[in-house]
């Protein structure tokens, strides 16, 4: 197990250095500068000076090759736009990012698996065509439109929760960023976990199962459930991902303070630095939740064991 | 065979619906199994024998179900229990095994704990009674180190093994009746006769009757001294398991004896080819009018296409249907 997990860990490096390389030339292809996102019309002298001195006047390679070695060392780099360290700005907003992302992850999981299971146990039934409508409305709402639409019932009209901020980090302010976020993974746990008990409620070992004597409740408990968590799991696993690429979008919504809203704001700006260490927190977060649930397929399937 | 029977099955048909009609898988199946007795059903693939042993272990689900007649165990019917009352008898008093071991097995648990949730379900048991008397049942049925290997998932057992593992759930809580539906088809030929031994053996010491079912004639005459031939849906014979091998009395039941290879024929009968049954099995959708073997029967005359044949009882003991029986 510990050797597998060494692995897993050099195996991110290639991964990690591809990101920085993409980025790093993409942001040096694309028009534009920070000198030119703060005035239409700068003095030819002042810009020259201030590339000089953000170090914009090296050759692209030099300047990767400085970044990756500061990078080495933990170093993320000064901002532009703010001349904070990079690892600072991120620090103070993977917080808000982190919880949110979590949330959302817990309402998702919370109602989307339950209703799976309610919905395969009767397929065809009430239950079950109404946990689909809400499945598959929830997949294919927009996440701005469903934001403006809760922030207009439960803020505006109902006055239950705030419209948007961070707040003083209360409950309250969560709410409905994270529901916003949560609905799309929610309807995608509801029809992955229904899809998955299905099937695993015509296998032939619950059928023995049923043989046994047993009570549905109970097959459904001790032979159907464990089975279906895998499949799960590795839906679980791959929303995590595509959660962190949505929070962009709600953070903004709702000024959320987090990683999201710092990285729309660095892009709009070319702030770089920023840009570059936001997206590799956010890539390498992915990494290792790909390698938790990596370990979590052992510990639920004994089929599978790393070695 | 005095008393009455262990179970006892009349005039059984089973519906198969596919949403706009109904049609008989099975119909008019009946036979009896008395205590301690092994009777074998035999058929190709798609004749109903498994469909029987799922209807009297009551595990037909849509779209298959009963249409009609009776299951009687021990004299009371069965067929239209509650589900409750059902699961009584399931597993507890009727058990059953299946022919796929390696997925008839939960993957994601211990066999030891698949094999103790039946003394918790039947008899009542705490885990950590029912985990001790697991592991004796797992040294009844032979497998070495049962200690440790109750803590084995199926796939770290082999095929044989697994098989082993199913046979000590079956037999768990001492089960009346053991429907065993192709046990060893998915076994290797040695592990074949070890298994069957093994199940024989358990099933004499327990006076558990056997229900096998299976497409191999040469295996569940050896094993059960009574067979029934099931073709589409219908027994067609039913006899002493040795009478069945000497004078096959329906000329499906003789295509089937004559088809099986054996050993030593070449040598006394020189090279020649294994006789085959000319053609396939109907589908249920379309089964013939008449006897329903008759599109394949060479002694096929008007009356078999057109009147299917009541059960004759043969003089030396069992059934057949067929109008122009031996």
């Amino acid at each position: 197990m510990l050797s597998f997990l060494f692995r897993r860990l050099l195996q991110t490096i290639p991964t990690v250095l591809a990101v920085v390389a993409l980025v790093f030339v993409l942001f040096s292809v694309v028009p534009g500068s920070i000198v030119s996102s703060m005035s239409d019309d700068a003095d030819p002298q002042v810009e020259l000076r201030l590339k000089k001195q953000l170090g914009l006047d090296e050759p692209v390679y030099v300047r990767f090759g400085s970044y990756v070695a500061k990078l080495a060392t933990g170093d993320f780099g000064t901002s532009f736009r703010t001349r904070e360290p990079v690892t600072f700005m991120i620090a103070k907003r993977a917080w808000p990012t982190l919880q949110l992302i979590f949330a959302a992850m817990a309402f998702s999981v919370v109602i989307g698996v339950p209703l799976g299971f309610i919905a395969a146990l009767k397929p065809g039934g009430i239950v079950d065509t109404l946990a689909m409508v809400v499945a598959v409305s929830g997949l294919s709402i927009a996440k701005f439109w469903l934001g403006l639409v809760l922030m207009y019932l439960f803020a505006l009209k109902l006055g239950w929760l705030p419209s948007f901020g961070y707040g003083d980090g209360g409950l309250k302010y969560l709410i409905l960023p994270a529901v916003t976020l949560g609905v799309s993974p929610m309807a995608l746990f509801a029809r992955t976990t229904r899809a998955a008990v299905l099937e695993i409620m015509t296998a032939d070992f619950v059928r023995t199962a049923r043989s046994k004597g047993m009570s549905e409740t109970r097959v459904v408990k001790w032979h159907v459930m464990r089975n279906a968590l895998v499949i799960i799991l590795t839906t679980v696993g791959l929303q995590f991902g595509a959660l962190m690429g949505q929070a962009v979008v709600v953070e903004k919504l709702y000024s959320w303070p987090g990683i999201g809203s710092l990285l729309v704001d660095s892009v709009l700006q070319r702030d770089i630095p920023a840009v570059q260490g936001s997206i590799l927190v956010v890539v390498l977060s992915f990494l290792a939740i790909n390698l938790l649930i990596d370990v979590l397929y052992g510990v639920i399937d004994p089929r599978i064991r790393y070695a | 065979m005095t008393g009455a029977p262990l179970i006892e099955v009349e005039d059984l048909r089973i519906d198969l619906d596919d949403g706009s009609r109904r049609v008989a898988a099975a119909e008019g199946v009946s036979f009896r199994i008395d205590r301690g007795e092994t009777f074998g059903l035999v058929g190709e693939s798609g004749c109903g024998k498994s469909i029987t042993a799922l209807a009297l272990i009551g595990l037909l689900r849509q779209p298959l179900s009963i249409g009609g007649g009776t299951i009687r165990f021990e004299g009371r019917e069965i067929q239209h229990l509650s589900a409750a009352r059902q699961r009584e008898l399931r597993g507890n008093r009727i058990a059953m095994i299946f022919q796929e071991p390696m997925t008839a097995l939960n993957p994601v648990s211990p066999v030891g704990r698949q094999i103790a949730e039946m003394f918790v379900l039947h008899k009542g048991k705490s885990w950590r009674e029912a985990d001790r008397l697991a592991v004796e049942a797992l040294a009844s049925v032979r497998v070495p180190a049962p200690e440790r290997r109750v803590k084995d998932y199926p796939h770290q057992l082999s095929g044989g093994m697994r098989q082993r593992v199913m046979i000590a759930i079956a037999l768990a809580c001492g089960p009346d009746l053991l429907i065993a539906d192709e046990p060893t088809t998915a076994l290797d030929v040695t592990v074949q006769a070890e298994i069957i031994e093994l199940m024989r053996n358990l099933c004499a010491e327990r006076g558990t009757a056997i229900l096998m079912i299976s497409h191999d004639l040469g295996l569940v005459a050896n094993v059960c001294r009574r067979v029934a031939v099931m073709y589409a849906g219908r027994i067609v014979e039913e006899r002493g398991s040795a009478d069945i091998f000497r004078a096959p009395s329906h000329p499906y039941t003789r295509g089937l004896v004559d088809s099986l290879p054996r050993l030593g024929s070449r040598a006394a009968l020189g090279r020649t080819r294994l006789k085959e049954i000319a053609g396939v099995v109907p589908a249920i959708t379309n089964f013939p009018d008449g006897c329903r073997f008759n599109p394949r029967c060479a002694h096929a005359t008007d009356i078999c296409r057109t009147i299917a044949p009541a059960a004759d009882l043969l003089e030396a003991g069992g059934l057949v249907r067929c109008h122009h029986h031996a």
